[in-house]
């Protein structure tokens, strides 16, 4: 057990300061993505035309396999956390855009209506009323961003080290460790599975109106379903 | 010199055309490794998801088998199981496979569970037997659904087949894994291009066989 966490000193971290490169390298671009996606996609509910293209050009765009990605960009940003984190990002923004409008179109003709009724401007409309109410859709994106952010910084070990735990499986390979790469896989998984159930806690704490089971719950007819999400990109981890 | 200029260099020497590490071999190998992954997937995935979302049953449990297959980190499994069992075909296909299931799963389940009810109820009421309802009514309605959850499998699994070349896989990451440890950067973004090719071509695979086997008549109402 001793020498399951015993890290290589070639690595320049203990096990705590992997995760914590590892954290920072799979929870920035997801952030990037959120502060680029709620613009994007608000502005492809203001103009329905826009939807389909941007639609169009974000599964290309997803469809990029991470190390094809990676590596184009290693002439421009070099072999750095910067390159990993990139394409990160841009995953984020691909699954968080239709996550985003799918939630903001599904808020009620009559919710937005009663809001303007009741003397809201467009700006406050979207803060207090449609925002909230797409929470939901928005944390369902969230949720598959970040689980796959998280699986795929480690494929960043391939471009000079720059994968965090993933650079465990490296030196598991080099030093014949097995452990090692047990510990990088573990490690990884059980940080996917806490950022998952932690996004869930705050869907939860920011919808208290709605059933806290979740989307296991059997679902009540037809009305109102737990989490509306787009199905077909649901899944990132690569 | 930028990224295009690469790309060029790669694809205009005759080298990279012949031979083992030629791009049709290559292209051929990857090719195999992810339909026979699709294929193994799909024989798990899709009966499982019609059959519980046809009586809607087990969401609960295939949404934890969906979040623990999102949570392994596919690259990982890689690594781990090729220290395991050894180099081979083995130590590819199961994270390949697992990668693959989830999507397949939770999707067939969610398209089949979430079939308008009033034609199904219709179908019982004329006196179709379960099954007949289940491929009849049921699985037409949701084929779109169903193909979408296979693409993105079909997608992730062409990403992740590329980075098996580092556990000495053939494929067309061959081309960046050795580009990389070589310093030859042209290979590297000739690979990554056709990669990046390969995986658009996937989606317009999916999109096309939508195009022909989705029934008309639902296709107008999606």
């Amino acid at each position: 057990m001793n020498r399951f966490f015993d890290i290589p000193s070639d690595l320049q971290h203990s096990w705590l300061g992997l995760i914590g490169l590892h954290l920072r390298e799979a929870l920035l671009p997801v952030l990037a993505g959120l502060v680029l996606a709620l613009p994007l996609a608000q502005l492809c509910v203001r103009f329905r035309w826009l939807y389909p293209p941007v639609l169009w050009v974000t599964t290309v765009f997803y469809a990029i396999p991470s190390l094809a990605f990676f590596v184009v960009l290693i002439d421009y940003t070099g072999q750095t956390e910067l390159t990993v984190m990139i394409p990160l990002a841009v995953y984020s923004l691909v699954v968080l855009v239709p996550a985003i409008v799918d939630g903001v179109r599904s808020v009620p003709q009559e919710t937005l209506a009663a809001a303007t009724a009741m003397g809201f401007g467009p700006v406050r409309r979207y803060a207090q009323v449609q925002l909230p109410i797409a929470v939901p859709a928005i944390i369902a994106g969230l949720r598959v961003a970040t689980v796959s952010s998280i699986s795929l910084v480690s494929v960043g070990m391939l471009i000079g080290n720059q994968g965090a735990l993933g650079n465990l499986l490296h030196d598991a390979q080099i030093y014949n460790r097995p452990e090692l790469a047990w510990n990088s896989v573990l490690t990884t998984a059980v940080l996917a599975v806490l950022a998952d159930a932690a996004l869930v806690l705050v869907r939860v704490l920011l919808t208290p109106w709605m059933p806290s089971g979740g989307r296991g719950r059997r679902p009540k007819p037809a009305a109102d379903r737990p989490e509306p999400a787009a199905p077909a990109l649901k899944d990132a981890a690569r | 010199m930028n990224v295009l200029h690469f790309v060029q260099a790669f694809f205009s020497d005759g080298a990279h055309w012949h031979g083992y590490d030629g791009i049709p071999t290559r292209l051929m190998e990857h090719l195999t490794y992810s339909l026979e992954a699709l294929a193994l997937a799909a024989v798990i995935g899709l009966p499982i998801g019609l059959v519980t979302g046809h009586y809607n049953r087990g969401g609960t449990t295939l949404s934890l088998i969906a979040t623990a297959g999102r949570a392994l980190p596919s690259f990982g499994l890689l690594v781990l199981m090729t220290i395991l069992i050894g180099f081979g075909m083995t130590p590819v296909m199961i994270p390949l496979v697992v990668l693959a299931i989830p999507p397949i799963l939770v999707t067939t389940y969610e398209a089949v569970r979430s079939v308008d009810p009033s034609p199904v109820d219709a179908a019982r009421g004329m006196g179709m037997p379960e099954s007949r309802v289940l491929f009849q009514v049921e699985l037409p309605v949701a084929l779109p659904l169903i193909l979408g959850g296979l693409r993105s499998a079909a997608i992730q699994i062409v990403s992740t087949a590329t980075i098996a070349a580092y556990v000495s896989l053939g494929g067309l990451g061959r081309y960046i894994v050795d580009g990389l440890y070589q310093h030859n950067y042209e290979k590297v973004v000739g690979g990554a291009t056709l990669v990046a090719v390969l995986a658009l071509l996937t989606l317009g695979a999916f999109w096309a066989v939508a195009r022909i086997a989705v029934s008309p008549g639902v296709r107008r109402s999606g």
